[in-house]
């Protein structure tokens, strides 16, 4: 150590910072082939690619058969995915059995639907409390009148005509809308003081979590008339809905109290020491933070109780994939890629529906925390 | 000091436990209106619990605490009448991160005293601008320093317009440039003639602006002397041993 003094007379200037290799061959180097292991790597997972990509690309593009009236082309030797299959019953995959002349029906239910939860979901909208109360309780009203019919001049269109992507729809949204509300009053109840409240909602989470959901559907179909008295007999769908909406609100409300663990005790206090009441308190302050660290694992709720649906099919619902899978023994369709085509597209329609949600929820994330930037 | 017929605060024989733990030991303590108190002593010695305690953020087991001639029972709609008239400070400050800072103001302002939110926002520059902090409405509190934080939930305290303000360790998390700029704000406060509890270890503070000094050790309140005595004769040896530790 000297013990010279030292005084710095001029400032330093910020300088940008040295540049790294650039370039493609840069960038492979430093990322894909930066050492022994990294290099295997690359090369196991390219060859996998090789394998995999282009006799699927083949079977899906090259050679598929795009139009047909009947199976026929879809039989030959050598021949792709099937989508004139597809194309052909794309109506029953989409409604069902539901009335080809009355579709205008449910088109107009889920472009209402579609328009009011685009104003809910975007951020800063007026009156989004109103829109969104409108959507958690009008609107569910508003869209079994219509699609079930009976009044107004319309006709009646019974639930078991109801299929495809729209029972598929109707089975989801309503779950999903149904739980995210229950799930938020079971995760405060389990969280409350009062001993009461506090053992229902445990009991109820506990007992709907340990049940597989199959066995919430059974219940739901073939239990729940027993109980019921003589002569009062309530839907199918309705029942099935109600099943699935308990199920996902008990995951629902563990996902909700991990949140509520995540808002530190200040918060509460300082709440309550501006004299706001509970409600005000869970309302304005806890719940807007504790939903928004969750947003990942409420999505993933959602995009769980979305894919979870398909198990109607064993209650004798034809949902989405159920109304595909009934198609299969269509004879005029039946080839060996008919089943292959349908699972496909099935999946493809089930992804882009999860895809939008995750992408919706990540976005939601980063607006969110613009605010909060440290 | 002089002592009116009604005093703002009122804690008789006042007991609290944690658990087994005794953590306050039969406080009794009278607070007049516009009294500035300063309460020191070492950390466990249930200086924040006590004042807690007045705004029922704790609730005490036995003995009574009368606020403004409300006494705080079970009673939740006595205590939010007292929480209305007691605004307090933490020492985390304790902001709402998901609001700007005029929300932070004005939320209290709109939902629980129900006044309109062009009202409530004019109400609420007005205290940011008395804690010279009014080019900061819109931002958001991780956007601020920690001195201006307090400085802002001080304001948010003030806008509700208690009658008393609790002090828990204001300047405890700032850092030592930080600590001038709070301190400064609360002694023109307490030059309104707004009673104030403060716990700091602030001494300088607490020389400049209180009337009495309470000195708590183990859950006891041990002395309640004023500043001059208090610093230069104090009469119990704790209060002497915790005194040679802060001030050296």
């Amino acid at each position: 150590m000297s013990m010279e003094t030292y005084v710095k007379t001029r400032r330093h200037p910020a300088l940008p910072p040295p540049g790294k290799a650039t370039g493609l061959i840069g960038w492979m180097r430093r990322n894909l082939f930066s050492s022994a292991g990294n290099t295997i790597t690359t090369l196991v997972c390219a060859a996998i690619i090789a394998l995999t990509v282009p006799p699927f690309f083949n079977w899906a593009v090259l050679d598929a058969v795009w139009y047909a009236s009947d199976g026929g082309l879809c039989r030959v030797e050598g021949a792709g995915a099937c989508w004139a299959f597809v194309e052909a019953k794309f109506g029953q995959f989409i409604y069902g059995r539901y009335p080809a002349e009355e579709i205008w029906r449910p088109n107009l239910v889920l472009l209402l639907f579609f328009l009011n939860l685009a104003a809910v979901l975007t951020p800063r909208m007026p009156y989004k409390g109103w829109l969104a109360a409108t959507l958690l309780f009008i609107f569910p009203m508003f869209a079994w009148g219509v699609l079930h019919g009976g009044k107004f001049g319309l006709s009646v269109v019974e639930t078991s005509d109801w299929g495809g992507l729209l029972l598929t729809l109707v089975i989801a949204l309503s779950g999903i809308l149904a739980s995210l509300p229950l799930g938020i009053l079971l995760a405060l109840g389990r969280r409350s003081k009062l001993p009461v409240i506090r053992t229902l909602s445990v009991l109820f989470i506990e007992f709907w979590r340990g049940v597989p959901l199959v066995t919430v559907l059974f219940m739901a179909s073939v239990m729940l008339p027993l109980f019921l008295p003589e002569g009062v007999t309530f839907d199918l769908l309705l029942r099935a809905i109600i099943g699935v909406a308990l199920f996902a609100s008990a995951y629902m409300a563990e996902v909700v109290r991990g949140g509520l663990q995540a808002v530190p005790s200040g918060q509460y206090e300082a709440a309550k020491a501006l004299g706001l009441s509970y409600w005000q308190m869970m309302g304005l302050i806890v719940l807007p933070q504790a939903l928004r660290v969750v947003i990942p694992g409420i999505v993933n709720t959602f995009i769980g109780l979305f894919k979870d649906t398909t198990l109607v099919l064993i209650i004798g619902l034809f949902d989405f994939l159920g109304i595909i899978r009934a198609n299969f023994t269509d004879a005029n369709w039946a080839s060996p890629n008919t089943a292959a085509t349908g699972y496909v597209f099935a999946a493809f329609v089930f992804w882009m529906f999860c895809f939008a949600m995750s992408r919706y929820s990540l976005y939601m994330e980063k607006q969110l925390s613009q605010g909060e930037r440290r | 000091m002089p002592q009116s017929a009604d005093p703002i605060i009122q804690i008789e024989n006042m007991h609290k436990w944690f658990e087994d733990f005794h953590v306050l030991r039969d406080i009794n303590l009278n607070v007049t209106e516009g009294e500035r108190i300063v309460i020191a002593g070492p950390s466990g010695s249930g200086k924040s619990t006590l004042i807690r305690c007045i705004n029922r953020l704790e609730a005490h087991d036995q003995g009574r605490i009368v606020i403004d001639g409300i006494e705080l029972t079970e009673n939740l709609k006595r205590i939010d009448e007292v929480r209305r008239e007691v605004g307090m400070v933490f020492q985390d400050f304790n902001l709402f991160p998901h609001m700007s800072v005029l929300e932070n103001c004005t939320l209290a302002l709109i939902h629980v005293r129900g006044m309109a939110q062009a009202e409530a926002e004019e109400t609420a520059m007005g205290y940011l601008e008395r804690v010279r902090i009014p080019e900061q409405a819109d931002k958001f509190p991780g956007q601020l320093s920690g001195g201006q934080q307090q400085r802002v939930a001080i304001a948010r305290s003030l806008c509700m317009n208690p009658k008393i303000m609790l002090f828990d360790e204001p300047t405890s998390a700032l850092d030592p440039e930080m600590i001038r700029e709070v301190l400064d704000v609360m002694t023109d406060l307490a030059g309104s003639g707004m009673t104030m509890l403060c716990v700091t270890h602030e001494m300088g503070f607490a020389r400049e602006v209180a009337d009495r000094m309470i000195f708590m050790d183990e859950g006891e309140i041990i002395e309640i002397a004023p500043p001059e005595t208090f610093f230069t004769n104090p009469q119990s040896e704790r209060t002497k041993a915790f005194l040679s530790q802060i001030i050296g």
